[in-house]
């Protein structure tokens, strides 16, 4: 399907508006708080601190005087970069571990089966503060954690996938006619694979973001003076007692940007797979849900 | 069956062994020199060399995993480079606020996903079921965190009904006071994983709703909402254990965000403390406990589905 | 024991699927109901016992008995569904549950109308499956359906359809998911269940070779609507409409390829 109508079809339904409204946004204030913001993040007006919402801070002020909007704006950055990093590793880890899983010799079939379960088991915040007590927390703690994690779980749904498509009578009959293993690949593989691929890096995206939240929160994540949206929920919490509404807005923002990732992804799989709610076979053992990445919600 | 749960258990143990060397590798295969990070910059070489002699850090690498295995094996999981004190023991001790934590937040999670999910569903074309579905979207897209700050907020703050902080010092004594203690955090929890738990069991009725078993129960003579809950939920109830290992792991890691939130010394909180410590020791032991806590709960959940699944017994005889 | 279909309407999500369907079922009739997928066959047998699917509304006039079935309570109708009438439907492949084994599934319908305790009611259901002649009945029943051949599935579906004797019973298209030969074994149990009992019949198939072997009279409908109605031999021998035309060139084809009706 033609990319035009992919997008037109995400469109006319009610959550992959809402999901693709969402995300452009977010992205549009991330690109735009890298030049300019409401105030300056690094501005604090003690004596407008506490602030409520209203003019000329919109969402108020924290307990030092900083802008709350220009805060969450510029932590939507570093959502965006977490996102965008972690779905690249994601990408690599997933499609490499599938690809190893589907299509080499039968001992590395088996073994690499056998290392994704095992690598399934271990939440992503458990690898990140693992590599955290090695080499201290940093944005790229988050950023690969989450990467592996994903990846890991990419490949567990890609290569049943792969799998199929290689023994199916296309790419049987590709061969027959003579293409190239490589033309063969490409013409039948990618087009059956992207639909799930692209899915489950929407899915994750929205893991990565909530997985910096937390791990920043922590303290394993973005470092204090980059103001992400996990180290102002650890520095706006101090202030909950008595000024609550701040750290309001700031869940809010994440929630928003989490949920559209969400539906985002929900409605793409609904968009390319209709049939996976519907027509599925009783007589089939039941699979397991694959959405949920263990240990990420954090 | 016993042949397959033999396999499993050996899958198992191989499954915990190649975690055990992951964690090793990575936490002793180090740019820079463990002992100098963890002494400290003004540490003088003797210091270093004194914590090289208690890291077993000389002797070569296969040497010191197996020392370590060795331990965990006899139950020693090593001694902490800050205190000195027993890993195992620290950990026990932590476990009797952690494991009730964990118990609490499943309880809740389950008991509000599995009738609000079912309910989501068949009422899906009315407006209370789109209702609720959006609220389990939105429920499960909010940063744990945050839910738990909001619940204080509300609870401890305004109402003052909840304490927003702390685990009586006493423990388990006075049972009332260490619940109370672990009320707001295993609601938040809860809630949070039990938004998305409702997401699978709702999208799962949905199945069991179009499913034909469901309308040959109806045509026996049952109503149509009995059929459903005869026959339908019970094969809901069946695909939501396979989802329940994954539950499990997204509780155990909502546990160490929210033990630091609501300050509770609890296992969660006491492995922050230690990687912001670089406590390796601890730091290692604590994470096998924890992925393998993981593994053996997905093996459990794994032979349970087997037993209770008419399909999934069969194709072991026929394969 | 009479089913009167009168002017039936159903809109499945806003779409007109059946459009003014009548005809009528007197005591002991085997009226076939044929046509083309998405003629609204099934709709209709459907519509009968109130199964409809979610989204689906009907409207106009099913009286069973001189009760009417259209606007009934969904309790009311369930009493009357498995003890008055019966259905078989199409897919056994799917239309058991894969968690409870047979045994329980047949015993089912003797629990819910005739409050039979549950070791009465396991004996029965061995003596249902030994009246739609499935091999070792004592064992089968234990056994879950996705041990069974699709031929033995579809023996269970009737044995619980008729378990309780019901007057009617509606087959939907119960032999079309079979294999040739295993189509052949089930019509013959299908005949001489009802011949046996006396019960009537509402046999709804597309191939016209079926029909001809279990039913009387045949319905034909078409997007909806009935274009004809008439003996099934003046169907095979004068069709009037189009469309049972072309339903008897397709029949006429399977027989060819097939080598014939058993």
């Amino acid at each position: 399907m033609s990319r035009g109508r992919w997008l037109r079809r995400l469109w006319r339904s009610s959550t992959g508006r809402f999901g693709l409204i969402v995300v452009g946004v977010v992205a549009a204030v991330a690109l735009v708080s890298v030049f300019w913001t409401p105030f300056s993040t690094r501005r604090t007006d003690v004596a407008d601190r506490w602030a409520l919402p209203g003019w000329p801070h919109l969402l108020g002020t924290d307990g030092t005087g900083r802008d709350i909007l220009s805060l969450i704006m510029a932590g939507s950055k570093t959502a965006v970069l977490v996102a965008v990093g972690a779905g690249a590793i994601a990408t690599v880890i997933g499609l490499a571990l599938a690809a190893l899983g589907a299509l080499t010799a039968r001992w590395i079939r088996e073994s690499t089966a056998v290392l994704v379960d095992i690598l399934i088991a271990f939440p992503v915040l458990l690898i990140a503060m693992m590599i955290s007590a090695v080499w201290g927390g940093s944005l790229w703690v988050v950023i690969w954690s989450v990467g592996i994690g994903f990846g890991v779980n990419i490949a567990r749904v890609t290569r049943p996938e792969l799998r199929r498509v290689l023994h199916s009578d296309f790419v049987l009959a590709g061969r027959a006619s003579g293409l190239t293993p490589a033309q063969n690949l490409w013409r039948h593989l990618l087009p059956n694979v992207a639909p799930v691929f692209i899915v489950q890096l929407s899915w994750g995206m929205a893991i990565a973001v909530l997985a910096e939240a937390g791990l920043s929160y922590l303290g394993f994540g973005a470092p204090v003076t980059e103001p992400s949206w996990g180290v102002l929920l650890a520095e706006l919490q101090r202030q909950i007692t008595v000024h609550p509404i701040a750290v309001v807005w700031l869940g809010l923002a994440i929630t928003l940007t989490v949920l559209g990732l969400n539906l985002l992804g929900d409605s793409l799989r609904d968009a390319t797979d209709p049939t996976l709610s519907r027509g599925r076979d009783p007589m089939a053992p039941p699979r397991e849900a694959i959405r949920h990445v263990p240990g990420v919600r954090a | 069956m016993i042949r397959y749960a033999l396999t499993r258990l050996a899958l198992l143990i191989v499954g915990l062994f190649v975690a055990s060397a992951l964690i090793f590798v990575t936490l002793r295969v180090l740019p820079g020199d463990v002992a100098q990070l963890v002494a400290g910059m003004n540490a003088t070489p003797a210091q270093i060399q004194a914590i090289r002699d208690q890291l077993g850090l000389d002797l070569p690498l296969p040497a010191q995993y197996a020392a370590w295995i060795g331990g965990v094996v006899r139950a020693d999981l090593g001694t902490s480079l800050l205190t000195g004190s027993s890993v195992a023991g620290e950990i026990a001790q932590k476990a009797t606020v952690t494991v009730p934590l964990g118990i609490l937040s499943l309880v809740i999670a389950l008991a509000f996903s599995i009738p609000f999910g079912v309910l989501s569903a068949m009422r899906r074309r009315h407006a209370d079921g789109t209702a609720l579905n959006v609220t389990a979207q939105t429920l499960a897209a909010v940063p744990v965190v945050w839910a738990g700050m909001m619940l204080v907020v509300v609870f401890a703050v305004w109402l003052g009904w909840l304490p927003a902080q702390g685990f009586p010092r006493a423990g388990w004594q006075d049972p009332a006071l260490a619940l109370r203690a672990l009320l707001l955090p295993a609601l938040t929890i809860g809630i949070v994983e039990g938004a998305v738990l409702l997401r699978f069991v709702r999208s799962a009725t949905l199945q069991a709703v179009g499913q034909d078993y469901v309308r040959t129960a109806a045509a026996k003579g049952l109503t149509r909402d009995q059929a459903l809950v005869r026959h339908g939920l019970p094969n809901v109830g069946l695909s939501i254990i396979t989802v329940l290992g994954l539950q499990v792991a997204g509780i155990i890691v909502g546990a160490v965000v929210i033990e630091q939130l609501f300050g509770l010394p609890g296992i969660g909180r006491m492995l922050v403390t230690d990687v912001a410590n670089r406590d390796l020791p601890k730091v290692q032991s604590e994470l096998l406990v924890l992925t393998g806590f993981v593994l053996i709960v997905g093996f459990v959940v794994d032979l349970v589905h087997r037993a209770i699944d008419p399909r999934l017994r069969q194709a072991e005889v026929h394969s | 024991m009479s089913l009167v279909v009168r002017d039936l309407v159903i809109d499945l999500d806003g779409r007109r699927v059946v459009d003014g369907v009548s005809f009528a079922v007197p005591d002991g009739a085997r009226v076939g109901l044929i046509g083309e997928s998405g003629s609204g066959k099934s709709l209709t047998a459907l519509a009968v016992l109130g199964l409809l699917p979610q989204g689906a509304e009907a409207s106009g006039s099913i009286t069973w008995n001189g009760r009417e079935l259209i606007g009934r309570p969904d309790r009311e109708l369930a009493r009357l569904r498995g003890d008055e009438i019966g259905i078989i439907f199409q897919e056994p492949r799917t239309a058991l549950n894969p968690i409870r084994t047979v045994g329980r599934q047949i015993a089912e319908s003797v629990r819910i109308h005739e409050g039979l305790g549950r070791r009465a009611a396991a004996a029965r259901a061995v003596a249902e499956a030994r009246r739609v002649f499935l091999p070792d009945p004592q064992r089968i029943v234990k056994r879950y359906p996705h041990e069974l051949s699709g031929g033995q599935r579809q023996r269970v579906g009737i044995a619980i359809a008729l378990a309780c004797g019901p007057q009617l019973l509606i087959a939907d298209e119960p032999t079309t998911a079979l294999d040739v030969t295993i189509q052949a074994e089930i019509l013959e149990l299908l005949r001489g269940l009802v011949e046996e009992s006396g019960m009537s019949l509402v046999f709804i198939t597309h191939d016209l070779a079926v029909l001809s072997q279990i039913a009387t009279d045949g319905v034909v409908l078409a997007q909806g609507r009935v274009v004809e109605s008439a003996p099934v031999r003046d169907l095979l021998t004068q069709p009037r409409s189009t469309i049972t035309q072309a339903l008897l060139r397709d029949a006429k084809s399977t027989l060819w390829r097939t080598g014939g009706p058993s």
